[in-house]
Formats: structure tokens, sequence, C-alpha cells
């Protein structure tokens, strides 16, 4: 079973227009999303959940006011200024470290458990399988969170007997991205020819390099700048990175969007042939 | 006064805004609080100065001193502390900085030092202050850069924070005490679907918002009946035109080119004015 993940650095580039597609294409693959703060596949697959699991971030601390005595020890000692002056517990600040709970004298602070998401086992309107996520607003445990929908993911394709797994990426370069990178077989990244998707993708290719990822990269809209376009080209080479495709600026990801579907399964004309080829190329690096 | 520029989804051009209305403004600062991407400077093109390297406490323990008690083990919430049988490891990138280890000591084998989590670097000149935050690569303290970051705000300018795209952490440290939240969206369901989870946190902060609309076009109405059900106004809306696409890639803010732009920026200000007042 092998691995792909599809990252992009920047966001908004196209990387769930290329997933959702290759999830059509592809005949026997459990996808996995795994931008879990902004899960958009289920938008376009529609997805049934046929089991939830419930995901448990770090504890929030609480005070009992009637136990508080105002002492201001807790205040002092919180180093994420999650204690406001009316000894109540700013729970979006709050780290779950234990320490105002450590200080206290008089026992008036206690850990709760937090539920920060939910991770989701789904059959999609295709028949595929999906491992999706949402992650609660204002948490910070994206990165566990996409390991528990990773194992959910491979768990699905053992099962199966799945030959791929296509893992959507949450932006950025940060931990959500190791934690989706970590182990995979191949690396795709789609990025624009603008400043900034130039720039993200430069960093996208250093941890991708840094791990030791073969790494592919994919053009979207490559005709908005084609001098830029070729300025990836020549980054890409550089980093031993292969351009598998180019696609236009074209209004029918938006279209097919609209609708709730891949652009494979809206249109066929240049721009999915063009998703085809880069499928093919994929599949050929991947040995599938 | 304060004003963030945030949206649930990336790349849905909210760089793009917060440059344009810094642009279209006098006596400015702007924070580019993206420290994953940081991306004004792209556009704004200015030499800047490295101002400080930012890094968060972590622990140092004597091995002499410890006897390997684990207290400080069972407390770290992070797991960035592990007992060998004569040793206490930190895994720094693990830790929080939190200090509790520290205090839990008994045999007060633990201090602190300083890890690099990245740094902070600025300009300034023609009436605009500008700062970014830079994240060491694949650093998960996003936060406390931020955090600092926002240390340099100058209270008597009107501040605009780019704010990291998404609705964790970073997103809340950013908008935490500003006075009105810009959220840009697209009118595609991928977009909308993230504006209400970013109007969720707004709502959740207590925060006045309003709503650009970028690449608007027709076909798809409900962000508009989304805005109008939750009371929050659209306040500009840019359009689908492909000179402004063109204008991005080269890192042109595009009210720099085309008229008529600034003004629309200014009177959007004056309406966010009004609102807070
Ligand atoms: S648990 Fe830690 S972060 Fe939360 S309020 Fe207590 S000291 Fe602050
Ligand atoms: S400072 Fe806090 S997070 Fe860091 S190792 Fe100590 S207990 Fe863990």
């Amino acid at each position: 079973m092998k691995q792909l993940a599809i990252i992009s650095g920047k966001g908004g580039t196209g990387k769930t227009t290329v997933t959702s597609s290759f999830a059509v294409l592809a005949n026997n693959a459990v996808v996995a999303d795994c931008d879990v703060d902004a899960a958009n596949m289920h938008l376009l697959l529609n997805p049934q959940i046929l089991s939830k699991h419930d995901f448990y971030g770090l504890s929030v601390a609480s005070i009992d006011n009637q136990l508080c005595t105002e002492c201001g020890l807790c205040k002092k000692h919180c180093r994420f200024d999650a204690i406001n002056d009316n000894f109540c517990v700013e729970s979006f600040q709050c780290e779950g470290c234990g320490v105002c709970k450590y200080v206290c004298p008089s026992d008036a602070i206690s850990m709760e458990t937090n539920k920060a998401g939910e991770a989701y086992e789904s059959i999609t309107r295709l028949g595929l399988l999906l491992a999706h996520a949402k992650l609660g607003i204002g948490e910070d445990a994206s990165g566990k969170l996409i390991a528990v929908v990773r194992e959910i993911a491979i768990r699905m394709a053992e099962e199966n007997k799945a030959d791929l797994i296509l893992i959507d990426g949450p932006p950025g370069t940060g931990c959500a991205v190791i934690a989706t990178l970590t182990g995979v077989d191949l690396a795709l990244i789609v990025t624009e020819p603008t400043i900034s998707g130039i720039h993200d993708l430069e960093r996208a290719l250093e941890v991708t390099s840094h791990f030791n990822i073969p790494a592919l990269v994919c053009i979207n809209k490559y005709d908005i700048n084609e001098e830029m376009a070729r300025e990836i080209e020549a980054m890409s080479n550089s980093h031993n990175a292969m351009i598998v495709g180019k696609l236009p600026f074209n209004k029918i990801p938006t279209e097919a969007m609209i609708v709730g579907k891949t652009v494979v399964e809206y249109a066929s004309n240049t721009f999915t042939s063009n998703i085809e080829e880069m499928w093919s190329k994929v599949k050929e690096v991947l040995k599938l | 006064m304060k004003i963030a520029v945030a949206s649930g989804k990336g790349g849905t051009g909210k760089t793009t805004v917060a440059v344009n209305l810094a642009l279209s403004l006098q006596d400015i600062q702007l924070l580019d609080c993206d420290v994953e991407e940081p991306n004004a400077n792209l556009f704004l093109q200015k030499s800047v100065d490295r101002v400080e390297d930012v890094s968060i406490l972590v622990p140092q323990i004597d091995d002499d001193l410890c006897n390997c008690c684990g207290d400080c083990v069972a407390f770290c919430q992070y797991n960035a502390l592990a007992a060998l049988p004569n040793k206490v490891m930190v895994f720094e990138s693990l830790c929080h900085g939190c200090g509790g280890c520290k205090l839990v000591c008994p045999e007060k084998a633990i201090t602190e030092t300083g890890r690099n989590i990245g740094y902070i670097e600025k300009s300034s000149g023609n009436g605009l202050d500008f700062y970014h935050g830079i994240l060491c690569i694949g650093d998960a303290m996003a936060s406390p850069l931020i955090q600092r970051l926002k240390c340099y705000a100058d209270e008597n300018k009107t501040i605009i924070l780019d704010a990291p795209p998404g609705t964790a952490c970073p997103m809340i440290t950013t908008l935490k005490d500003v006075d009105y939240c810009i959220l840009v969206t697209e009118p595609t369901p991928f977009g909308l679907h993230d504006l209400k989870l970013a109007v969720e946190v707004v709502e959740k902060m207590s925060i006045p918002a309003g709503i650009i609309i970028n690449q608007d076009a027709e076909g798809y109405s409900e962000v508009e009946e989304f805005c109008k059900s939750k009371n929050i106004p659209i306040i500009l809306r840019i359009p689908y035109d492909r000179r402004i696409a063109e204008m991005y890639s080269k890192g042109i803010p595009f009210a720099e080119e085309l008229p008529g732009w600034k003004e629309k920026f200014r009177e959007m200000y004056e309406q966010i004015k009004r609102i807070i007042e």
C-alpha cells in the first residue's frame, strides 16, 4: 500500500480539486482529508458517516469561584495569559498545562477534559472510503488529529485491500504539514505561478527534502504568469522535483464545486484530460 | 484601533486585502501574523531589518541534581520529557514552555533556557510601519511568536493584522483584543464552509466583523444569504478579474494600479470606524 500526500504550502492553490479528481481516477484508493482545520473534501464527495470517534485534546482549567480566594498565584504562573482579571479561565487561551492547578493553595482549580474534535470513517457517494475529521475552533491539536485520521485511513485501506491512500494535506509548513508527511511515499505539491506561490513552494520543498520525501510539482493556473511558471520549473528541477502537470486558469473547478462534483465528473475537456495525464504520471512514479 | 484581516480558508485574498488597505491609508502599522507563510512583504517589497530572535523557555536538567523521581515527566502534558533509567530527557520541540516541570521538581534540578522558534523583522517609512514574524520551518509554536509580534503594536496608529488562515490557535491569538475583524471569502461552497467557521470564532470572541467577497461573480448567492442571516455586513466586493489575478501573481497591489480602489478601501475603512464607534 502506497501513501501520496497532496500539499501546497500556500492555501487556495487547488489542492482539493486535484486530490478529489485523483480519488475518482484511482480505482482502489482510500482518501484521507488531513486539512482538519478547514476540511473541504466532504463538500465534493458527500460522505455518509459509518463511524465516529471523539477526539480529546488537552484539558482545560476551570476555577471554582466558591473556593477561589483571588490570591492571584495562578494568574502569576500561567504563561499563556489564560486567566482573566475576574479569575475565569479563557478557554481559547488555555493550553492545559496544569500549572495553575498545581500552584493554587485553595484547591479551586480542576482540569476538565475537552472534546477537541471528531474523526470519521465514511463512505462517499462514489463508494470510495474517506477518513476525515472536524477540529473544534481554537484548538491546537491538529497534528494529533491528523495522526488519528491517517491511522483510520490505513486501517480502512488494509481491511479493504486498497493499494493507495490519497492524503489531502493542510496549508503551511508547520507541524500539521509534518504530521501529514511523515512516512508517505510521495508528495505532490500544488502551486501557482504567483510571487507568494513560489515563495511557499520553496518552503514546502525544503520540508520534503528535509524528510527525504520524493516530491512532484503541479502548477495550477500556469498561464496567469508564464514567466513565473518557468521560474517554478527551474526551482523544482533544482530540488529534483518533476513537474507532472500544468493546469490553465479556468472556471471549471469553481463551477464543479458549486454543483458538488469533482472536475473529472463535471466536465470532459482539455482541462480534465490534463488532470488525467497528471494522474498517469503520478501512478507511474508510485509504481501502481 | 486594531483591525484583523482573517479567513477560515487559505488563499482567499487575505493578504491582498491587508496590503491594499494599508497602502490606501495614512499612519498605518501592518503586522503580518501569518508566521508560517509571511507573504505580505512580497507585495510591499520593503527592505527589512531583523529586530528580535524569538524563543520560548524550555527546561534544562542538571543530571547531577536529578535523582530521576519522574515528577516532571508525570506533570508534563505534552510528552516533552521522558524518564530513562538514569536520566530525564527533554524533547524541546514538544515543549510548550509552561514552566511546570521546574515548579514540581523537588531537587531543584531544572533551570530554563531559550529555544529559538523564529524571528521578527521590521521596516518603516512612507507612512507605513511594517512588521512580520517568521516561524522556523516545521515548528509548532506559532502562537508564542505571534504574541511577541503583537507586542510591537503602536496604539497611536491604525493597526492592521494579517491573520493566519484557519480557525486554530494561531488565528485566535491574532484576533485577541482586536476592535474589528474583516473576513475575506469567495463565493464558492468551500469559501462558505470555511467562512462559517470563521464567523463562529468572531461570535465567540464578541468581535464585530464585516465580510469582503473576493473574486466576486454570479452563480453562487449562498454566501450573501448567510451574511444576511447572520446580520454581518458585506463591506466590499472585489470582482473576479483576470487583471487583478495577474497583478497578484507579480506581487503588485492592485489598488496601486487600478483607479478608484484606494478610495474604495478608504470608504470601507470609514465604514468600519463608524461601526466601532
Ligand atoms: S492550565 Fe496552564 S494554560 Fe491553562 S489556565 Fe492553567 S496555567 Fe494557564
Ligand atoms: S516546561 Fe512545561 S511543557 Fe516544557 S517540558 Fe516542562 S512541563 Fe513540559
